[in-house]
């Protein structure tokens, strides 16, 4: 165990290229989403239909939009487990100014701007006050729900209009909802934003040794900060989609959304210590998590057995490699 | 002042007081002790299960299944009662130890021989065993009709003035001081949390340390589910849904904290206490139970604040990564 554990403070990048590991990990997730989908045309005739897989991209979407920006935290080497808060709090604030007659610009700007908002309080926290972001984001997470808890009670908010429903309902052209559009857009701008800007290299150099990274001037805090940020922009952003899909807010939606984000992007191949991952293994891993719950949907297996095996998937896709590379060193 | 507020237990008993004073002002009722002894009764599951948590996070691990565990051990033990009335409760207890501790040496085996991060091998197992829970049950709900009034009542039996569940968290919270200050499995708890490197030196095998650990969260939670169960009479699949959450902020409160290797059974009794204490008031000062969650959130970020001040003080360690993580 002493040899396991010890191994992280060697330097191994040099004779082990991140990259052609990370490229492994993306063709076995392609494999694994080719798979699942075969296994799901087989096992339901209503799966192979277009209007069938516009419906499993509503499926994942939402959830996948925070992955993006949670998967840059997590290499950053911090966590933010109050998405799923956040998206409560944002869409009880839309309900809230909709309760005073706010049209649609208003409505996504308060959904989005309350989300970054609340991101920024936890960077603040995180990155002002020092403190540790797995408990930051707890008790964020009870306080952001709370808050929506006390405004809401056991109430909810109705009547969106329809020009805010068409942002989670509607469809850009055919099948191709504007949900799809809007993550694909995103996909590729958090893609450029990691894999080909200097602000991407940081987050990997922080995530690696931050402590390194701040010695070679890079700014620290603020990248950690704008990362939190990002995350909560995109709990408002899912937020807003998920309300107008849903077209009404009560203060328990979104339930359990953060350990959903968290899944796609350890499926995806981010580390969760930090300091690896890439965008387009997590947007298959959303693309895996959804065709599995939508597959499972079409068998009429009921959400929380679903839940089984998302969470099963988590642990054996990340003990899977371990597991290999034991059988590998001891062969 | 400063020295004074590093007393973490001081200062939160102090807190406790404020509290109680403040609402006792209003309601002079508040402050009977038979009401004392209520929200002592009311908050001895939460203790429990934090003090359990508490062993985790000292080895700089986290469980975020224990409330899963209690939800599934829970249902298994209810059902069994429903099923098999005669089997005597103290057998059942027993089987609630044993299945709760198999659950955490899962979450153990797989931090332990596999290296997984505790906090990714406890949230799938937190959405597998609350899974489970549904395919056991089929979704249905085992209510008080079906369980034996044994199964019922034995937590309720008085015992020199206080009802058993009171009993079994004081006994827990003893056993806990002991291990913790008078074992070297308990020393073996802080000192991985401290610094693991060191740890392996001197000859403590940090992998089954972190393994241990787990196994007595997981059997401190599958007592707590009988003990849940029957004290609610009801199991379902929705049992002490995201409760795991609560847990943690006791031991926060208390200050434990979550960077490891910090942390008393003293601190983490008062922490569960507060939370009982807010819980028990918020009725009384008539603000309604929606707020709870928010002040739960607001007494972690500021118990989180206060333990960082204590904790700056300290040497500062330069390359943390270079460390065991």
């Amino acid at each position: 165990m002493t040899d396991t554990t010890l191994h992280r403070s060697l330097p191994d990048r040099l004779d082990n290229p991140l990259r052609s590991a990370v490229l492994s990990w993306e063709s076995l997730l392609v494999l694994v989403a080719v798979g699942i989908f075969i296994l799901n045309s087989f096992a339901s005739p209503y799966f192979l239909n277009a209007w069938s897989l516009s419906d499993l991209t509503f499926n994942f979407t939402e959830k996948a939009l925070i992955a993006l920006a949670m998967a840059l935290l997590i290499i950053s080497g911090e966590i933010d487990l109050s998405v799923a808060a956040i998206i409560a709090l944002a869409s009880t604030m839309m309900g809230l100014v909709l309760q005073y007659g706010a049209d649609t610009p208003t409505l996504v700007a308060v959904g989005i701007g309350v989300g970054l908002l609340c991101g920024a309080f936890n960077g603040f926290l995180v990155t002002g006050l020092k403190l540790p972001s797995i408990v930051v984001t707890i008790g964020t997470m009870s306080l952001f729900r709370g808050i929506a808890f006390i405004i809401l009670g056991d109430q909810s908010f109705k009547g969106y209009p329809p020009s805010f429903s068409w942002f989670g309902q509607g469809y850009v052209w055919w099948v191709i909802s504007f949900e799809l559009v809007l993550f694909l857009v995103c996909a590729l701008i958090y893609w450029v934003l990691l894999h080909r800007t200097n602000f991407g290299r940081r987050v990997f150099a922080i995530g690696n040794n931050d402590v390194a990274a701040r010695f070679s001037g890079v700014r620290v805090d603020r990248i950690k900060f704008i990362l939190f940020c990002l995350t909560g922009l995109m709990s408002g952003i899912a937020a807003v989609l998920l309300t107008a899909r849903l077209g009404s807010t009560r203060p328990s939606i979104a339930e359990g959304f953060e350990l959903e984000a968290i899944t796609m992007v350890v499926l995806g191949g981010v580390s969760i210590l930090g300091g690896a991952g890439s965008i387009l293994g997590v947007v298959l891993a959303a693309l895996i998590v959804g065709l599995v719950t939508f597959g499972l949907g079409l068998l009429n297996v009921p959400g929380i057995v679903m839940t089984i095996f998302t969470g099963s998937l988590l642990i054996v896709v990340i003990a899977l490699p371990i597991l290999f590379r034991m059988w590998r060193q001891r062969a | 002042m400063n020295r004074f507020l590093k007393h973490r237990e001081i200062f939160l008993g102090l807190a406790i007081l404020l509290v109680f004073v403040l609402v006792t002002l209003r309601f002079p009722r508040f402050a009977q002790p038979g009401n004392l002894l209520t929200i002592f009764n009311d908050t001895s599951i939460l203790i429990m299960l934090a003090l359990g948590q508490m062993a985790v996070i000292l080895t700089r691990s986290i469980d975020l299944s224990m409330a899963s565990n209690l939800a599934l051990t829970g249902m298994i033990v209810a059902m069994t009662n429903a099923a098999f009335p005669g089997v005597p409760i103290p057998l059942l207890m027993a089987m609630c130890v044993v299945i709760g501790a198999g659950l955490g040496a899962f979450n153990g085996i797989l931090v332990w021989k596999l290296n997984i991060p505790p906090i990714v091998v406890t949230l799938g197992t937190l959405t597998i065993f609350r899974g489970l829970v549904f395919v056991i049950s089929g979704g249905a709900w085992v209510n008080a009709a079906q369980m034996s009034p044994d199964f019922i009542g034995l937590q309720r039996t008085a015992f020199l003035g206080l009802p058993l569940l009171s009993w079994f968290a004081i006994a827990t919270a003893a056993l806990f001081y002991l291990l913790m200050t008078r074992t070297p499995l308990g020393r073996a708890f802080y000192a991985i949390g401290v610094n693991p490197t060191a740890s392996v030196y001197t000859g403590i095998n940090v992998g089954r340390t972190k393994f241990y650990a787990f196994v007595i969260a997981g059997a401190v939670a599958g007592l707590c589910g009988y003990l849940w169960i029957s004290r609610y009479v009801i199991a379902s699949v929705e049992v002490a849904g995201g409760y795991e959450l609560t847990i943690i902020a006791a031991c926060v409160i208390g200050g434990v904290s979550i960077a490891g290797g910090i942390g008393t059974v003293p601190g983490v009794l008062l922490g569960a206490i507060f939370l009982g204490v807010i819980n028990n008031a918020l009725p009384v000062i008539n603000i309604s139970p929606f707020w709870q969650m928010a002040i739960s959130g607001t007494a972690i970020l500021l118990a989180v604040v206060l333990n960082a001040r204590g904790e700056a003080s300290k040497g500062r360690i330069i390359l943390k990564k270079a460390e065991v993580v």
